[in-house]
């Protein structure tokens, strides 16, 4: 192994291809985040057939691996005549995949909520979409919290399966790097587990400070 | 959707189902062996044994699992290691999911009230006893819903095996892609075979949850 090989200019097209990695799992958790809210609280109406249909996509979506996802969003998608770059491509298939498993942490906290926070709700006169809004959502989001920052750090390192659809992040910027220098392999591989380290280990120490929070 | 494409290539299918549940079992057997140390590691009565598990658990888990697999896939034979695809993906799977369930274990052992432990020292088992015979079997009960899910997890993770050309379900879908160009069709069956085998796990995962949840 010959570190000097390693170049100053290695670990800036590295961190280049990190600040797209970060910029997908940032734009895709927001979208997911809205998608999966939208999803739960549409199951979670029980509104006839409609809950049931979102029922089942949550389970199947759930079921399969993301990288099959991805795979499709990609070339499916173009077959069928929808042309994605890989940017948009990994960001459809990240949030397709995260917003049915934010759907499911949504739904949880919607269920923790007493029922009759919204029954006493809707017998002082508020509708249904008010007493959503102002009573059972706000309180539903608090404890969504905590899961919602480790599903971050779960997309946050999905991203790097965008590497099959040629996704210029972190990933596949190490690949281009360690193909042509073959003896800093494992020095390449390693200085991109520091950079994902660097972001998730300190959002997971966030996670469990504000799960002892809300557990006190 | 086109029903000869799987009809033609069930060889392909077949082969990739079969790799699937043979990566998953191994990574199941390896990840639980592996898991068991490290969490040995985490509850030892000696500080530098569990400085070393907690380190390895932060780490792993906050890093992708790609990564994980390329050490063996790339580092290793980067310095004249050379192995098959299918078996560094396994390897790769193992070491990552192995951090996974050295938490489920240490959680479960951790939630065995300690008087359990000072009550059997005290009667003169030795640590290694006191754990065999009173924490471990209590331990795990509550452990077995997270294996489970673990289980799932690395079910729909196996799915990067086809990175590394290790010959499972979503490889062997390329494979018949490369030729029949079909991407709708093709991945609708890969896709088929992966919820054949989650949706079972899933429900087997939720049953078990739920019989915990009532046996306490």
């Amino acid at each position: 192994m010959d570190f000097s090989a390693f170049k100053w200019d290695y670990f800036t097209f590295m961190l280049h291809g990190f600040g797209i990695t970060l910029f997908v799992a940032f734009l895709s958790i927001i979208l997911a985040y809205v998608l999966g809210i939208f999803i739960a609280l549409l199951r979670y109406a029980r509104i006839p057939v409609l809950s049931k249909v979102l029922a089942v996509w949550v389970d199947i979506v759930r079921n399969l691996p993301l990288l099959l996802i991805l795979f499709f969003m990609y070339f499916g998608l173009a077959e069928m005549g929808l042309d994605m770059t890989p940017t948009s491509a990994a960001i459809t298939g990240l949030v397709l995949f995260e917003s049915a498993l934010i759907s499911e942490i949504v739904r949880s906290g919607l269920t923790s909520i007493p029922k009759g926070q919204s029954e006493a709700a809707r017998s002082s006169g508020l509708t249904y979409v008010q007493t959503m809004r102002y009573i059972v959502l706000p309180q539903a989001l608090r404890r969504m919290i905590p899961p919602t920052v480790s599903q971050f750090i779960s997309l946050l390192k999905d991203t790097s399966l965008a590497v099959i659809i040629v996704l210029p992040e972190l990933m596949h910027s190490s690949q281009i790097i360690y193909n042509q220098n073959y003896g800093i392999t494992f020095l390449v591989l390693f200085t991109a587990a520091l950079m994902y380290f660097a972001v998730n280990y300190p959002l997971s120490m966030l996670a469990r400070r504000l799960e002892k929070k809300l557990a006190n | 959707m086109d029903l000869t494409v799987l009809t033609d290539y069930s060889d392909y299918y077949l082969a990739g189902f079969l790799t699937t549940i043979e990566a998953s079992l191994l990574g199941l057997i390896g990840s639980f062996v592996l898991g068991i140390v490290i969490a040995v590691f985490r509850i030892a009565p000696f500080k530098p044994l569990n400085a070393l598990g907690t380190a390895y658990v932060e780490f792993i888990r906050n890093i992708p699992l790609l990564i994980t697999v390329f050490i063996f896939y790339a580092g290793l034979p980067s310095i004249g290691i050379d192995m098959s695809g299918f078996v560094a993906g396994t390897l790769g799977l193992c070491v990552y999911t192995s951090a996974f369930i050295a938490e489920a274990i240490r959680a479960g052992i951790q939630a065995v009230p300690a008087g359990q432990m000072e009550a059997a020292r005290s009667s003169g088992l030795t640590y290694i006893q006191a754990m065999r015979f009173i924490i471990l079997p209590q331990a795990i009960r509550i452990v077995i819903p997270p294996l489970g899910n673990q289980f799932l997890n690395l079910v729909k993770n196996s799915s990067i095996l086809a990175i590394v050309a290790g010959g499972d379900l979503m490889y062997q879908g390329d494979l018949v892609y490369s030729s029949t160009f079909d991407t709708v069709s093709t991945y609708a069956f890969v896709a088929a075979f992966y919820l054949l085998l989650t949706i079972p796990l899933s429900q087997l995962v939720n049953y078990l949850e739920r019989r915990m949840a009532k046996a306490y």
